[in-house]
Protein backbone atom coordinates (compact mmCIF):
# COMPACT_ATOMS: atom_id res chain seq x y z
CA UNK A 1 0.00 0.00 0.00
CA UNK A 2 1.35 3.42 -0.86
CA UNK A 3 2.04 5.51 2.19
CA UNK A 4 2.61 9.20 2.70
CA UNK A 5 4.17 11.06 5.59
CA UNK A 6 2.96 13.36 8.33
CA UNK A 7 3.28 16.46 6.15
CA UNK A 8 0.12 15.22 4.46
CA UNK A 9 -1.96 15.63 7.62
CA UNK A 10 -0.69 19.10 8.56
CA UNK A 11 -4.09 20.61 7.84
CA UNK A 12 -6.20 18.20 9.85
CA UNK A 13 -3.76 18.32 12.77
CA UNK A 14 -3.79 22.10 12.72
CA UNK A 15 -7.57 21.98 12.74
CA UNK A 16 -7.64 19.62 15.73
CA UNK A 17 -4.79 21.02 17.82
CA UNK A 18 -5.18 24.66 16.79
CA UNK A 19 -1.51 24.99 15.84
CA UNK A 20 1.15 23.74 13.50
CA UNK A 21 2.00 20.16 14.50
CA UNK A 22 4.25 18.63 11.82
CA UNK A 23 7.47 19.89 13.45
CA UNK A 24 6.42 18.52 16.85
CA UNK A 25 8.49 15.47 17.76
CA UNK A 26 6.75 12.32 18.92
CA UNK A 27 8.26 9.44 20.82
CA UNK A 28 6.95 6.01 19.92
CA UNK A 29 5.47 4.19 22.89
CA UNK A 30 6.65 0.85 21.51
CA UNK A 31 10.26 1.38 20.46
CA UNK A 32 11.15 4.84 21.76
CA UNK A 33 12.05 6.21 18.32
CA UNK A 34 11.69 9.98 18.31
CA UNK A 35 11.03 11.95 15.13
CA UNK A 36 8.92 14.83 13.89
CA UNK A 37 5.24 14.17 13.17
CA UNK A 38 6.19 14.97 9.55
CA UNK A 39 8.28 11.81 9.48
CA UNK A 40 5.54 9.38 10.59
CA UNK A 41 4.11 6.91 8.10
CA UNK A 42 0.61 7.87 6.99
CA UNK A 43 -1.89 5.45 5.52
CA UNK A 44 -4.11 7.77 3.53
CA UNK A 45 -6.76 5.49 2.15
CA UNK A 46 -8.13 3.88 5.27
CA UNK A 47 -11.28 5.00 7.02
CA UNK A 48 -9.81 7.83 9.05
CA UNK A 49 -6.13 8.65 9.26
CA UNK A 50 -3.52 6.31 10.72
CA UNK A 51 0.02 7.36 11.62
CA UNK A 52 2.64 4.71 12.34
CA UNK A 53 6.21 4.79 13.63
CA UNK A 54 8.77 4.89 10.81
CA UNK A 55 11.14 2.73 12.86
CA UNK A 56 8.92 -0.08 14.17
CA UNK A 57 5.56 0.49 12.43
CA UNK A 58 3.68 0.61 15.72
CA UNK A 59 0.44 2.57 15.74
CA UNK A 60 1.02 6.12 16.96
CA UNK A 61 -2.13 8.00 16.15
CA UNK A 62 -5.61 7.32 14.79
CA UNK A 63 -7.88 10.15 13.74
CA UNK A 64 -11.48 9.54 12.73
CA UNK A 65 -14.33 11.93 12.17
CA UNK A 66 -17.80 10.86 13.06
CA UNK A 67 -20.74 13.16 12.40
CA UNK A 68 -18.45 16.19 12.39
CA UNK A 69 -16.65 15.30 15.62
CA UNK A 70 -12.99 14.26 15.55
CA UNK A 71 -11.93 11.26 17.60
CA UNK A 72 -8.19 11.38 18.23
CA UNK A 73 -6.41 8.34 19.67
CA UNK A 74 -2.84 9.10 20.70
CA UNK A 75 -2.20 6.14 22.96
CA UNK A 76 0.74 4.86 20.88
CA UNK A 77 2.67 8.04 21.63
CA UNK A 78 4.83 8.12 24.74
CA UNK A 79 5.72 11.82 24.51
CA UNK A 80 5.22 14.86 22.30
CA UNK A 81 7.52 17.85 22.29
CA UNK A 82 7.04 21.09 20.44
CA UNK A 83 10.13 22.70 18.87
CA UNK A 84 9.12 25.88 20.72
CA UNK A 85 9.32 24.13 24.13
CA UNK A 86 12.47 24.89 26.02
CA UNK B 1 -1.58 27.35 27.99
CA UNK B 2 -4.99 28.53 26.93
CA UNK B 3 -4.95 32.22 26.19
CA UNK B 4 -1.19 32.54 26.45
CA UNK B 5 -0.52 32.41 22.74
CA UNK B 6 -2.43 33.79 19.81
CA UNK B 7 -2.95 30.94 17.41
CA UNK B 8 -4.36 31.53 14.00
CA UNK B 9 -7.43 29.43 13.48
CA UNK B 10 -7.31 27.40 10.32
CA UNK B 11 -10.50 27.90 8.36
CA UNK B 12 -11.72 27.06 4.91
CA UNK B 13 -12.10 30.00 2.58
CA UNK B 14 -12.96 30.58 -1.04
CA UNK B 15 -10.12 31.58 -3.33
CA UNK B 16 -10.39 32.65 -6.97
CA UNK B 17 -8.30 31.36 -9.83
CA UNK B 18 -6.31 34.35 -11.12
CA UNK B 19 -4.26 32.60 -13.80
CA UNK B 20 -3.17 29.18 -14.97
CA UNK B 21 0.04 28.08 -16.65
CA UNK B 22 0.56 24.83 -18.51
CA UNK B 23 3.90 23.49 -17.33
CA UNK B 24 3.94 20.11 -19.08
CA UNK B 25 1.18 18.10 -20.79
CA UNK B 26 0.10 16.75 -17.37
CA UNK B 27 1.10 19.54 -15.02
CA UNK B 28 -0.50 22.91 -14.48
CA UNK B 29 0.31 25.80 -12.17
CA UNK B 30 -2.65 27.67 -10.71
CA UNK B 31 -2.37 31.18 -9.32
CA UNK B 32 -4.90 31.85 -6.59
CA UNK B 33 -6.27 35.05 -5.17
CA UNK B 34 -6.94 34.31 -1.53
CA UNK B 35 -8.88 37.01 0.32
CA UNK B 36 -7.51 36.29 3.77
CA UNK B 37 -4.06 34.93 3.16
CA UNK B 38 -1.89 35.42 6.25
CA UNK B 39 1.32 34.86 4.31
CA UNK B 40 3.32 31.68 4.08
CA UNK B 41 6.81 30.29 4.52
CA UNK B 42 8.80 28.62 1.75
CA UNK B 43 7.93 24.92 1.70
CA UNK B 44 4.47 25.09 3.28
CA UNK B 45 1.38 23.73 1.59
CA UNK B 46 -2.35 24.23 1.52
CA UNK B 47 -5.40 21.98 1.51
CA UNK B 48 -7.89 22.08 -1.34
CA UNK B 49 -11.46 20.85 -0.89
CA UNK B 50 -13.78 19.94 -3.73
CA UNK B 51 -17.44 19.26 -3.06
CA UNK B 52 -19.50 17.39 -5.62
CA UNK B 53 -23.14 18.19 -6.32
CA UNK B 54 -24.18 15.15 -4.30
CA UNK B 55 -22.21 16.39 -1.30
CA UNK B 56 -19.22 14.07 -1.73
CA UNK B 57 -16.12 15.84 -0.47
CA UNK B 58 -12.51 15.25 -1.51
CA UNK B 59 -9.55 17.01 0.11
CA UNK B 60 -5.97 17.13 -1.16
CA UNK B 61 -2.78 18.87 -0.09
CA UNK B 62 -0.70 20.87 -2.54
CA UNK B 63 2.64 22.49 -1.95
CA UNK B 64 2.79 26.22 -2.43
CA UNK B 65 5.12 26.80 -5.37
CA UNK B 66 5.78 30.50 -4.79
CA UNK B 67 7.90 32.42 -2.30
CA UNK B 68 6.49 34.34 0.65
CA UNK B 69 5.17 37.67 -0.61
CA UNK B 70 4.44 36.36 -4.09
CA UNK B 71 0.98 35.42 -5.36
CA UNK B 72 -0.08 31.99 -4.12
CA UNK B 73 0.76 29.33 -6.69
CA UNK B 74 0.12 25.61 -6.61
CA UNK B 75 1.45 23.18 -9.19
CA UNK B 76 -0.73 20.16 -9.82
CA UNK B 77 0.12 16.97 -11.67
CA UNK B 78 -2.78 15.10 -13.24
CA UNK B 79 -3.16 11.58 -11.93
CA UNK B 80 -5.26 9.57 -14.34
CA UNK B 81 -7.12 7.81 -11.55
CA UNK B 82 -7.27 10.93 -9.38
CA UNK B 83 -10.46 12.42 -7.99
CA UNK B 84 -9.19 15.97 -7.74
CA UNK B 85 -6.20 16.50 -10.01
CA UNK B 86 -8.01 15.94 -13.35
CA UNK B 87 -10.41 18.72 -12.40
CA UNK B 88 -7.63 21.07 -11.32
CA UNK B 89 -5.46 20.41 -14.36
CA UNK B 90 -8.12 20.22 -17.06
CA UNK B 91 -11.40 21.80 -15.99
CA UNK B 92 -10.64 24.70 -13.68
CA UNK B 93 -10.77 28.11 -15.40
CA UNK B 94 -9.65 31.64 -14.54
CA UNK B 95 -12.31 33.22 -12.34
CA UNK B 96 -13.47 29.92 -10.87
CA UNK B 97 -13.78 29.58 -7.12
CA UNK B 98 -11.74 27.05 -5.17
CA UNK B 99 -12.13 26.19 -1.50
CA UNK B 100 -8.88 26.02 0.44
CA UNK B 101 -7.26 26.41 3.82
CA UNK B 102 -3.71 27.24 4.70
CA UNK B 103 -0.90 27.69 4.81
CA UNK B 104 -0.13 24.56 6.81
CA UNK B 105 3.02 22.71 7.78
CA UNK B 106 6.09 23.92 9.60
CA UNK B 107 8.55 21.06 9.26
CA UNK B 108 9.35 21.12 5.56
CA UNK B 109 10.16 24.82 5.65
CA UNK B 110 13.36 26.63 4.80
CA UNK B 111 14.62 29.62 6.72
CA UNK B 112 17.85 31.41 5.93
CA UNK B 113 18.90 31.01 9.56
CA UNK B 114 18.88 27.21 9.22
CA UNK B 115 22.36 27.54 7.75
CA UNK B 116 24.51 25.12 5.82
CA UNK B 117 24.82 24.75 2.11
CA UNK B 118 21.41 23.78 0.81
CA UNK B 119 20.75 20.59 -1.11
CA UNK B 120 17.38 20.28 -2.83
CA UNK B 121 16.41 16.88 -4.23
CA UNK B 122 13.23 16.70 -6.32
CA UNK B 123 11.43 13.76 -7.85
CA UNK B 124 8.87 14.75 -10.49
CA UNK B 125 6.35 17.30 -9.21
CA UNK B 126 8.18 17.21 -5.87
CA UNK B 127 9.97 20.23 -7.30
CA UNK B 128 7.03 22.49 -6.29
CA UNK B 129 7.94 23.30 -2.66
CA UNK B 130 11.62 23.36 -3.60
CA UNK B 131 10.88 26.01 -6.19
CA UNK B 132 9.30 28.08 -3.40
CA UNK B 133 12.52 27.66 -1.43
CA UNK B 134 14.64 28.64 -4.46
CA UNK B 135 12.52 31.72 -5.10
CA UNK B 136 12.75 32.71 -1.44
CA UNK B 137 16.50 32.22 -1.63
CA UNK B 138 16.62 34.54 -4.65
CA UNK B 139 14.26 37.15 -3.23
CA UNK B 140 16.06 37.37 0.07
CA UNK B 141 19.44 37.71 -1.59
CA UNK B 142 20.66 34.77 0.44
CA UNK B 143 24.31 33.83 0.03
CA UNK B 144 23.68 30.23 1.16
CA UNK B 145 25.06 28.01 -1.62
CA UNK B 146 22.38 25.87 -3.26
CA UNK B 147 22.47 22.69 -5.29
CA UNK B 148 19.36 21.24 -6.90
CA UNK B 149 19.18 17.66 -8.10
CA UNK B 150 15.99 17.09 -10.07
CA UNK B 151 14.89 13.69 -11.34
CA UNK B 152 12.34 13.48 -14.14
CA UNK B 153 11.41 10.92 -16.75
CA UNK B 154 12.26 13.04 -19.77
CA UNK B 155 13.36 16.61 -20.43
CA UNK B 156 9.84 17.77 -21.40
CA UNK B 157 8.64 16.45 -18.02
CA UNK B 158 10.90 18.90 -16.18
CA UNK B 159 8.66 21.49 -14.54
CA UNK B 160 9.81 25.16 -14.39
CA UNK B 161 12.75 24.27 -16.63
CA UNK B 162 13.30 27.74 -18.13
CA UNK B 163 13.11 29.32 -14.69
CA UNK B 164 15.46 26.80 -13.12
CA UNK B 165 17.96 27.23 -15.94
CA UNK B 166 17.85 30.99 -15.43
CA UNK B 167 19.32 30.53 -11.94
CA UNK B 168 22.44 28.91 -13.36
CA UNK B 169 24.75 31.63 -12.03
CA UNK B 170 23.55 31.20 -8.46
CA UNK B 171 22.35 27.65 -8.16
CA UNK B 172 23.94 24.47 -9.40
CA UNK B 173 21.09 22.61 -11.10
CA UNK B 174 21.59 18.97 -12.07
CA UNK B 175 18.95 17.00 -13.92
CA UNK B 176 18.72 13.27 -14.14
CA UNK B 177 16.45 11.85 -16.82
CA UNK B 178 15.38 8.33 -16.05
CA UNK B 179 13.41 7.26 -19.11
CA UNK B 180 14.66 9.05 -22.20
CA UNK B 181 17.31 11.60 -23.01
CA UNK B 182 17.59 14.06 -25.90
CA UNK B 183 20.53 13.54 -28.29
CA UNK B 184 23.76 14.83 -26.84
CA UNK B 185 22.42 14.85 -23.24
CA UNK B 186 25.25 15.50 -20.83
CA UNK B 187 23.30 15.36 -17.56
CA UNK B 188 22.64 12.31 -15.43
CA UNK B 189 20.68 9.47 -16.95
CA UNK B 190 19.65 7.18 -14.12
CA UNK B 191 17.57 6.97 -11.00
CA UNK B 192 18.78 8.80 -7.93
CA UNK B 193 20.81 6.41 -5.82
CA UNK B 194 23.68 6.61 -3.34
CA UNK B 195 26.28 6.78 -6.07
CA UNK B 196 24.58 9.63 -7.89
CA UNK B 197 24.09 11.51 -4.63
CA UNK B 198 27.77 11.08 -3.83
CA UNK B 199 28.54 12.91 -7.09
CA UNK B 200 25.86 15.59 -7.01
CA UNK B 201 25.33 16.38 -3.32
CA UNK B 202 27.40 18.52 -0.98
CA UNK B 203 29.95 16.55 0.99
CA UNK B 204 28.56 15.74 4.44
CA UNK B 205 31.49 17.50 6.08
CA UNK B 206 30.03 20.86 5.01
CA UNK B 207 27.05 20.32 7.36
CA UNK B 208 24.54 20.59 4.52
CA UNK B 209 20.81 20.95 4.97
CA UNK B 210 18.78 18.79 2.58
CA UNK B 211 15.18 18.99 1.46
CA UNK B 212 13.90 15.94 -0.40
CA UNK B 213 10.45 15.90 -2.00
CA UNK B 214 8.88 13.41 -4.36
CA UNK B 215 6.97 10.16 -4.48
CA UNK B 216 7.38 7.97 -1.41
CA UNK B 217 9.83 5.45 -2.86
CA UNK B 218 11.97 8.21 -4.37
CA UNK B 219 12.17 10.02 -1.04
CA UNK B 220 13.03 6.82 0.85
CA UNK B 221 15.93 6.09 -1.50
CA UNK B 222 17.27 9.62 -1.60
CA UNK B 223 17.00 10.26 2.14
CA UNK B 224 18.62 6.94 3.02
CA UNK B 225 21.35 7.67 0.49
CA UNK B 226 22.11 11.05 2.05
CA UNK B 227 22.21 9.62 5.57
CA UNK B 228 24.51 6.93 4.19
CA UNK B 229 26.82 9.68 2.94
CA UNK B 230 27.00 11.03 6.45
CA UNK B 231 24.24 13.65 6.41
CA UNK B 232 22.70 14.06 9.85
CA UNK B 233 19.18 12.60 9.75
CA UNK B 234 17.66 15.70 11.34
CA UNK B 235 19.24 17.78 8.55
CA UNK B 236 17.50 15.72 5.86
CA UNK B 237 13.95 17.04 5.64
CA UNK B 238 11.56 14.89 3.69
CA UNK B 239 8.13 15.23 2.16
CA UNK B 240 6.46 12.30 0.45
CA UNK B 241 3.44 12.53 -1.76
CA UNK B 242 1.28 10.13 -3.64
CA UNK B 243 1.30 10.24 -7.37
CA UNK B 244 2.55 8.41 -10.33
CA UNK B 245 6.18 8.19 -9.34
CA UNK B 246 7.10 10.23 -12.40
CA UNK B 247 10.73 10.54 -11.48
Amino acid sequence: MQTLDGNAIAGVLHEIFGKEMTAVTVTCGSCGFTAPVANTVIYPHLPGTVARCRNCAALLMVITRIRGVYCVDLQGIAAMKSPMDT
Amino acid sequence: MEGTAVQRRLTWQVATVAATTRETPTVRTIELTVPEWPGHRAGQHLDVRLTAEDGYVAEREYSIASAPGEPVLITVERLDDGEVSPYLTEELRVGDALELRGPVGGYFVWEEADGGPLLLVAGGSGIAPLRAIIRQHQRSGSDTPVRLLYSARTLPDVIYRAELDSYADDIAVSYTLTRARPPGWTGYARRVDAELLAEAAWPAGQQPLAFVCGPTSFVETAAAGLVGLGYRPERVKTERFGGTGGT
